[in-house]
């Protein structure tokens, strides 16, 4: 078995076995990633994941060494690394040199990781298809003419195609389990709060949280214990335990009450899609889970609300970058508008203005009420529905996405790729825990099923999507190699 | 035709934390440029702010110091609008939940007494400053400044004139130190004005147009802002002209305002709640525990002198105005308690003359609190008179040394020695039969004369009230 | 409702964006089909309900008055396009 092939667990056991050391492993994914025609990363720290890996293998062998001590993985590049570029993959900051490490790399580091480098991403994470970024659309590992997803495209492409053992990736509105479900690898959106947000480079503040992205459940328990916990420089973190994520991966699931709600099973699922999710919903049947058709009636304003509450905070969360303290600055401004228009105007691309401007626009005097006050009261409506649904169920299940990935290039219009977030918008919205895992293949392009527990209840979705990876090989697939 | 102005203040005063309101940064004045400002006053992508525990407690202070009502659950909002010192783009204030609400403050023009609402206060943050006059192409930013904790007190409109709006100003310049919420340096910034002024004909209810004068950096120029304000507007209404709403900038060395219209038209600052930061919330125990640790106010402090050392309305009133100069006589009534009214007369007489004169400050007073209590002290218990006194002071001023030593080196210590005195008298009666004479026929007034001869004689040494005692005595 | 070219011209300034002919025509377009969407949300009754700003119904913590922070600024400015005198310069503005 290749090494690109293995899980952090197995890897561990290996470097624990003396059975190849970090320093190999870790090369032999920078072979792979210079191999490779994914555009799936920005920036290889090639130079530092060797000194990681060699500072990695002292510790094994002086027998200091945790689980992740030496597991390379690569790093959404909207997370700040300490003297490494940052982009959030836009030309506004393809110059920037994070000056500091976000919380989330200080404690990937804390826990002796290796770095491979910063991938690729939608600009600033406004989009679902990875062909927003500065650097390029990154291509599906099962089918190069097709998205992985966005925006942490770059993440789940690198995990899929086997340039990183795991990703970090972070969720707006899908953003980890839409890649993850179009390119067929395990990714968990947290609760809103257990990962802090400090350092990560906000899109949607009320909305944005960051959380693993991996082969297995199993892995993505092992990373999240790394990820999350509270953070005295995030007022939003919770002050809330962290339980070790591993420690009930082999509950038992039945009786597990399942909530199907009927509004993520109507028009514009593709047929195939719905019937591997329905697939997969049969097994946990099978395990012993009981299904029950549930409501969550204001969901289908989800996309509306969201394209509301999301544009307004990135429009103000972005003014920052006005080309005065770092970033891009355009050649000679004549005066300060002209610094500050052209700029902000050659720096950004046209997803990223194109949502700054409906933000600007939601917020300004006498819009205020009929958008984002609106958009803000009909978020509560669907965060009740969960509530109420959360009475009488244990977990939601559903689809991730509509169809699987499409032909890059293929959606032109912005409303036509914002339709695409249907399923996922939602969790965010109400700030629950969701997952996607692999669940099948339709077209040879791989299907994912969506989970949304209640809140805090990573470890309940962990131990659910564990149990089901034991009974199905859906996610030990990989792509063909040439 | 008849006007009648109306002004409301808007002031802010930056919150004496040592640090910055969202981030762990100093916020000591006057260090290296940007030396100050962190990775969040920066605005580096992915910071995030964490709010001050005493920026809260501070506002809460102030918000009982003009009982107000403090709102126990409160909100930060985002205003946008781009300026090169304005870091991420966008101010954190307080928009529709401020920390303090509703509240109000006595002030006085001459006799009388008039209340001044205060409409709201609420916390945010300070902007960086540009400076214009470094480069000559360039506008230099520096960011130490940024993100200070300022509280701004907006007062309700209740201001009829120059002098009371810079009447309330002092009085909350006053108030801010009482509570040492803020150290009240107008010279540094750290308590800033603007006001809004409109004029009305006398006996209109409706306001009339108003505009934001902006960069009055001292009471000062604080009544002269404004009533060049009120001079324009009424030329212009007498004129059959109209007030633009508007924002002007006062120039202090040109004596005039300008407009900053152009930039105004375009703003609109897109509050909404930050989303991240969180609600914040105020528990009872919270503003009982506030409550119990406010010192003395002014009010209270002017009354106990009153009451207690039975100053009058005016000496006390003036003596509280300040908090400096409140602090300067208290130290002054440790030693002498019995004298307050004479202390009173001493730092309102003296005192504040030669200060004025010289233009200084309490606070940088050659003459210490204990020094002049000490000069008290003697005349109190009769080592000098009340005109040696004056020269003992003159010489403190010019820093020859402490009451005592002065009087001890120059040897002006009163003779208070019956015998000295005697001797001195016997020999003036000696020598001036016939003002003897007069006063043994009956003229009273001549007893001056003797005095005045006795003084001279013991060089302004001998106590007064001895000579008259025994100068009757010897005169029969 | 529908945003003219003009509005959008003025929503770009707000936002300090400027766009070419072309992207105007574009951004017109794509504006009004996304607020169209947003059109949707009047069909639902919210009266009476509490916006909601955050997931959590947590309050905001506070921290201790303590500086911690030292001087960085030789690193923060290293990355920044103009300094000078320790200053981040700007072109004049005049006030």
């Amino acid at each position: 078995m290749s090494i690109y092939t293995k899980t952090i667990a197995q890897l561990a056991q290996g470097l624990k076995d003396k059975e190849f050391s970090s320093v190999e492993i870790t090369q032999h994914y920078l072979e792979r990633i210079k191999k490779s025609d994914l555009n799936a990363f920005i920036t290889l720290t090639d130079e530092l994941a060797m000194k990681q890996a060699q500072t990695a293998d002292d510790k094994i062998a002086a027998g200091t060494s945790n689980i992740l001590t030496g597991i390379p993985y690569a790093h959404k590049d909207i997370f700040c690394t300490k003297g490494v570029k940052t982009s959030a993959g836009s030309k506004m900051l393809d110059n920037f040199i994070s000056p500091y490490d976000a919380t989330v790399s200080h404690q990937l580091n804390q826990a002796d990781t290796v770095m491979l480098g910063k991938v690729n991403m939608d600009e600033f994470a406004m989009g679902s298809s990875n062909e927003s970024s500065f650097y390029g659309a990154v291509k599906n590992p099962w089918d190069t003419n097709k998205i992985p997803g966005g925006s942490s495209g770059g993440s789940a492409a690198a995990v899929a195609g086997g340039l990183s053992c795991f990703a970090t990736g972070t969720d707006t509105g899908g953003s980890i389990r839409q890649p993850a479900s179009l390119c067929g690898i395990t990714g968990l959106k947290p609760t809103y709060g257990r990962v802090s947000r400090y350092g990560m480079i906000a899109y949607a503040s009320s909305l944005d949280q960051a959380g693993p992205m991996t082969k297995t459940a199993q892995d993505a328990a092992i990373v999240l214990n790394a990820m999350a916990g509270f953070d005295e420089k995030d007022s939003t973190s919770a002050e809330q335990d962290v339980p070790d994520y591993t420690a009930n991966l082999n509950d038992s699931i039945k009786g597990l009450t399942i909530g199907l709600p009927k509004e993520f099973f109507s028009e514009g699922l593709d047929d195939d899609v719905a019937s591997q999710v329905m697939n997969a919903i049969k097994e946990f049947e099978a395990m012993g889970a009981v299904v029950k058709e549930i409501s969550l009636p204001n969901s289908a304003y989800a996309i509306p609300t969201y394209y509301i509450v999301a544009p307004c905070e990135c429009s103000s969360n972005l003014s920052r970058l006005d080309g005065v303290r770092y970033g891009y600055r355009c050649e000679n401004p004549k005066d300060l508008e002209d610094l500050y228009s052209r700029s902000r105007s050659e720096g950004f691309g046209s997803e990223v203005k194109r949502r700054i401007m409906i933000g600007a626009y939601a917020l300004s005097a006498g819009y205020y009420d009929a958008y984002y006050l609106k958009a803000q009261k009909t978020r509560h409506l669907i965060s009740e529905d969960f509530k109420k649904a959360f009475h009488d169920v244990d977990v939601i299940m559903g689809p991730v996405s509509p169809t699987t990935a499409f032909d890059l290039g293929s959606v032109k219009d912005p409303v036509s790729m914002y339709l695409a977030d249907i399923y996922t918008l939602s969790a965010n919205l109400a700030g629950l825990p969701a997952m996607s895992i692999p669940a099948g293949f339709s077209n040879k392009l791989p299907v994912g099923l969506q989970l949304i527990g209640n809140y805090w209840s990573e470890s309940k979705l962990l131990n659910i999507a564990h149990q089901f990876q034991l009974q199905t090989d859906w996610h030990q697939q990989m792509p063909q190699e040439d | 035709m008849e006007w009648e102005t109306v002004i409301g203040l808007e002031i802010h005063a930056q919150l004496n934390t040592k640090s910055k309101i969202f981030s762990s940064a100093s916020t000591k004045f006057g260090q290296a440029p940007n030396s100050q400002a962190c990775a969040v006053d920066l605005g580096l992508p992915g910071v995030l702010p964490v709010l001050n525990v005493e920026a809260v407690n501070k506002a809460i202070k102030f918000g009982l110091a003009v009982n107000a009502h403090i709102n126990q659950r409160n909100i930060f909002d985002r205003k946008n609008y781009f300026y090169p010192d304005l870091p991420k783009g966008y101010q954190i204030s307080q928009m529709d939940l401020p920390i303090v609400g509703e509240g109000e403050i006595e002030i006085k023009i001459g006799d009388e007494t008039k209340v001044i609402g205060v409409t709201r206060a609420h916390l945010e943050e300070d902007a960086g400053k540009s400076v214009h006059d470094m480069f000559n192409e360039y506008t230099a930013i520096d960011l130490n400044r940024a993100g200070t904790p300022l509280l701004e007190i907006v007062s309700e409109p209740d201001m009829r004139s120059a002098k009371e709006a810079v009447a309330y100003a002092k009085k909350i310049h006053a108030l801010v130190q009482y509570i040492g919420i803020c150290d009240g340096n107008m010279q540094e910034g750290s308590f800033r004005c603007d006001a809004n002024v409109s004029i009305r004909p006398m006996g209109q209810e409706e306001l009339g147009t108003r505009a934001e004068l902006k960069n009055i950096n001292s009471f000062k120029f604080i009544e002269r802002a404004i009533n060049l304000e009120i001079e324009r507007q009424q030329d212009i209404l007498e004129e059959g002209g109209k007030i633009v709403q508007e924002t002007r900038l006062y120039d202090a060395v040109k004596h005039e305002t300008r407009s900053m219209r152009s930039k105004e038209e375009a703003n609109d600052y897109r509050y909404f709640p930050d989303p991240d930061l969180l609600p914040v919330e105020i528990t009872d125990e919270l503003i009982e525990s506030i409550k119990a640790s406010l010192p003395e106010l002014p009010v209270e402090k002017k009354a106990r002198f009153i009451a207690e050392l039975g100053l009058n309305e005016y000496d006390a009133d003036v003596l509280t105005s300040q908090k400096s100069l409140a602090d300067y006589f208290e130290i002054m009534l440790k030693d002498n308690e019995k004298n307050a009214k004479l202390c009173a007369n001493w730092v309102m007489g003296e005192l504040s003359a030669s200060l004025n004169k010289y233009q200084l400050d309490i606070e940088n007073s050659p003459i210490s609190a204990n020094n002049l209590s000490q000069l008290i002290a003697r005349i109190g218990d009769d080592t000098i008179s009340g005109k040696i006194a004056k020269d003992v002071f003159k010489a403190m001023w010019d820093g020859e040394g402490s009451a005592d030593a002065i009087i001890e080196s120059k040897g002006l210590k009163q003779v208070t020695d019956t015998g000295a005195i005697e001797a001195i008298i016997d020999e003036i009666i000696a020598n001036n039969t016939p003002q003897v004479e007069q006063f043994k026929s009956g003229n009273e007034k001549i007893l001056g004369f003797f005095v005045g001869q006795a003084m001279k004689a013991s060089q302004g040494k001998a106590n007064p009230k001895l000579i008259n005692q025994l100068l009757r005595e010897k005169l029969g | 409702m529908s945003l003219s070219e003009q509005e959008v011209t003025q929503i770009a300034y707000l936002a300090r964006l400027s766009l070419s002919e072309t992207e105007l025509k574009d951004n017109t377009k794509d504006l009004n089909a996304i607020l169209g969407l947003a059109e949707q949300l009047g069909a639902i009754e919210t009266d009476g309900i509490e916006p909601m700003a955050h997931p959590l119904h947590m309050t905001q913590r506070l921290r201790a008055d303590v500086v911690t922070e030292e001087d960085h600024s030789e690193l923060f400015q290293s990355i920044a396009p103009k300094i000078g005198n320790k200053h981040y310069l700007v072109p004049t503005v005049i006030e």
